[in-house]
């Protein structure tokens, strides 16, 4: 309490000429106990992330005593006869999260290379923040965009006339097969993909303005055109940083939980077709968390937790390590 | 991860609160089903204007309510999927039915109207199996015979949560159908053969609104206030019956519940000429072995006041009040079953 008043009114008093803070706060005593709660803040974070690991653990323990490994790969997931396995959710969770980063790291990249390299000074800036509050808006949003507007449309204008065009065709009519109802994996994947664009879209924009000037303009002063610079100085120079910003992307796409359970139709099964719904690991435990009746079900879901966890946590500790060697 | 967290979260926000009101007799603290919700709230406000007790109501879902009244951290559970008599004695458990709602086939077909089409169970088993695919198959065009049908493919929707909805509806289809009751089975969420599923009413309804040529189900207080095309159904007794309060109340004054041990019933199927087939009763769980009286005693007050001068605001709600032979049987069950130090906690009203 004091020290707060302290604070106030030193600041209060400063107006005309700045006054020293009481001598107790800048003593050695002050500054040990400062240092041991940021140690212990910092900690504390690492508990909870272990924390994390060893309830969910805990949690999904008898469902992997009884399904074992085969957890991973086995397909029934079937509440009445008590068999569970993730294969299903896990294939939605990749489809749908590669179908993102295949739409979203093209569209990302070129606006990056915009904004740093070929828009006119004034412009960047408010790009920049542009895209920065495209990121900001809640996932639930874009949930509801994607059923209510984006599903009816795709179904309409795109998924129609591929279905059509690919009837004849072996293997494409297996990949975009069945009625377009414009909700399934697809759908979800698209929807993800604008969802993650502005982060891998932010972070690619950092990492290119890493590039020193100098070996840009070595690069224009011998005559080389923007896409010659961009392919031959920018890119090979931020390669890692650029790979870090597609895995930051991904891990946003893997866990990603409410839009994807408004548009992925929530289906526990494996289809050729990405048109098809699906299901993903995270839609899967937000749909049946709550009524799951018998402790294996819920254990299975808590082992669907675990994996996820497991997975974003590489694929985040991936795109970390990428993107510090640029920074140093 | 999010929703685990949530999940736990409101959990842990339950039995905190649970822990004080043990307490004060003049809180009550249920968990449980998301169905009778908006009728327990509107008796809670009713209730607590007239008494001034206040009845916390945390509609986590069935599952949610069976595992909280288990644990002892709420003074009742609640439950679309009643227990059966084994299972309440293993977990030394009571239940009793509250009130009654129904299940509705709702469709999106161009050209057909609210209550045009007629289905029996049978045939809803065969589009959710997958066997019928198109709306002018043979099955359907037989139960409708002066019905133009298209020739499109029906995209079928159902629950994605996990729902007493769903249960109930599941457990009707085995009821009519072997090779439902075979494949697929009932509980509360299940491995649907085909289709697409929508996370709660809404969800279902919002699919099927948008889908064309889809048919799904959902209740009926929910079908009646969207103004969703539904369908009549073929009874047991072979009657076609359209989804209304006369009929639920009909079934449930044909239901046998003098004989159902523990009240364990599901009204799906039930014969009677009025009887629509998919009638879902939701459920309240207690422990028979009472360790704090005065809060059950607080319980069965509130239940009792909900019974004698709950049933207009239930009807305003689209939900279907129990007759007065089966509220007496409910009482009866209070006094016998409900024992603290081996006496009655219910004194009678």
């Amino acid at each position: 309490m004091t020290l707060v008043n302290n604070r106030t009114k030193a600041h209060d008093e400063t107006a005309g000429e700045f006054q020293r803070p009481p001598r107790f706060l800048n003593g050695e005593a002050f500054n040990k106990t400062f240092k041991w709660l940021s140690i212990g803040a910092a900690l504390f974070i690492l508990m909870i992330l272990g924390g994390f690991f060893v309830s969910l653990t805990i949690g999904a323990w008898p469902a992997l005593k009884q399904f074992g490994i085969g957890f991973i790969w086995t397909s029934d997931w079937n509440p009445v006869t008590e068999k569970f396995g993730a294969l299903p959710a896990i294939a939605g969770t990749l489809i749908t999260s590669a179908i993102a980063i295949l739409l979203a790291v093209p569209l990302a990249f070129a606006i990056a290379i915009y904004i740093t390299q070929l828009a006119p000074k004034w412009l960047r800036h408010p790009l920049g923040i542009a895209i920065e509050l495209l990121a900001a808006i809640p996932s639930i949003i874009y949930g509801m965009w994607g059923l209510f507007f984006f599903a009816p449309m795709f179904a309409d204008y795109v998924q129609g006339p591929i279905i059509n065009l690919f009837e004849n065709v072996p293997i494409l009519s297996t990949i975009f097969q069945g009625p377009a109802i414009g909700i399934g994996m697809a759908t979800a994947g698209i929807v993800l993909a604008v969802m993650i664009l502005p982060f891998i879209a932010s972070v690619m924009r950092d990492v290119i303005d890493t590039v020193p000037k100098r070996l840009k303009e070595s690069g224009f002063a011998i005559g080389a055109t923007d896409w010659e610079v961009t392919k031959s100085i920018i890119i090979p120079h931020c390669r890692t940083g650029l790979a870090g910003s597609i895995f930051l992307g991904l891990g946003r796409a893997l866990g990603e939980t409410m839009a994807v359970t408004f548009i992925i139709g929530n289906a526990n099964r494996i289809t050729a077709s990405i048109f098809a719904p699906g299901n993903t690991i995270a839609s899967t435990i937000a749909n049946e968390f709550q009524e799951a009746y018998t402790e294996i079900h819920s254990s299975s879901l808590m082992a669907l937790g675990l994996l996820l966890f497991i997975i974003t946590f590489i694929v985040l500790a991936i795109a970390r390590m990428m993107l510090n060697r640029i920074s140093t | 991860m999010k929703r685990i967290i949530a999940s736990l979260a409101v959990c842990a926000a339950a039995s905190a609160i649970t822990a004080t009101s043990a307490f004060a007799a003049d809180q009550i603290t249920g968990a449980g089903a998301t169905f009778p919700y908006p009728v327990y709230s509107k008796w809670a406000q009713s209730y607590n204007e007239e008494t001034g007790v206040q009845l916390n109501y945390q509609a986590i879902g069935s599952g949610g309510g069976i595992k909280q009244i288990k644990a002892n951290t709420v003074d009742f559970g609640a439950s679309d999927k009643p227990l059966t008599p084994k299972e309440l004695s293993k977990a030394g458990l009571m239940q009793f039915p509250t009130v009654m709602g129904g299940i509705v086939p709702i469709l999106n077909v161009k050209g057909i109207k609210p209550g045009e089409l007629v289905l029996d169970g049978k045939t809803i088993a065969n589009i959710y199996l997958g066997k019928i695919k198109r709306w002018n198959n043979k099955e359907i065009q037989a139960l409708n015979p002066g019905v133009k049908l298209p020739d499109n493919r029906i995209s079928v929707v159902h629950r994605a949560d996990g729902s007493g909805t769903t249960f109930n509806f599941t457990y009707y289809l085995a009821d009519v159908s072997p090779a439902w009751k075979k494949d697929v089975g009932v509980d509360a969420s299940v491995q649907w053969p085909v289709g697409t599923g929508g996370k709660g009413n809404q969800g279902v309804s919002n699919y099927v609104s948008q889908l064309k040529n889809s048919i799904g189900y959902v209740e009926y207080a929910y079908a009646l206030q969207n103004k969703l095309t539904y369908a009549r159904m073929k009874n047991k007794d072979g009657k076609i019956v359209s989804p209304a309060m006369e009929n639920f109340q009909a079934t449930a004054a044909g239901a046998d519940w003098k004989h159902a041990k523990g009240f364990y019933l599901i009204l799906a199927n039930q014969p009677g000429a009025k009887s629509w087939p998919m009638t879902a009763a939701t459920f309240i769980l207690l422990h028979k072995d009472v360790k704090d009286p005065k809060a059950t005693k607080a319980v069965l007050k509130f239940f009792d006041w909900a019974y004698k001068n709950g049933d207009d605001a239930a009807a305003k709600l689209d939900y279907v009040p129990f007759p007065a032979s089966v509220k007496t049987l409910i009482r009866d069950a209070w006094k016998k079953d409900l024992k603290a130090d081996g006496q009655s906690v219910y004194m009678g009203s």
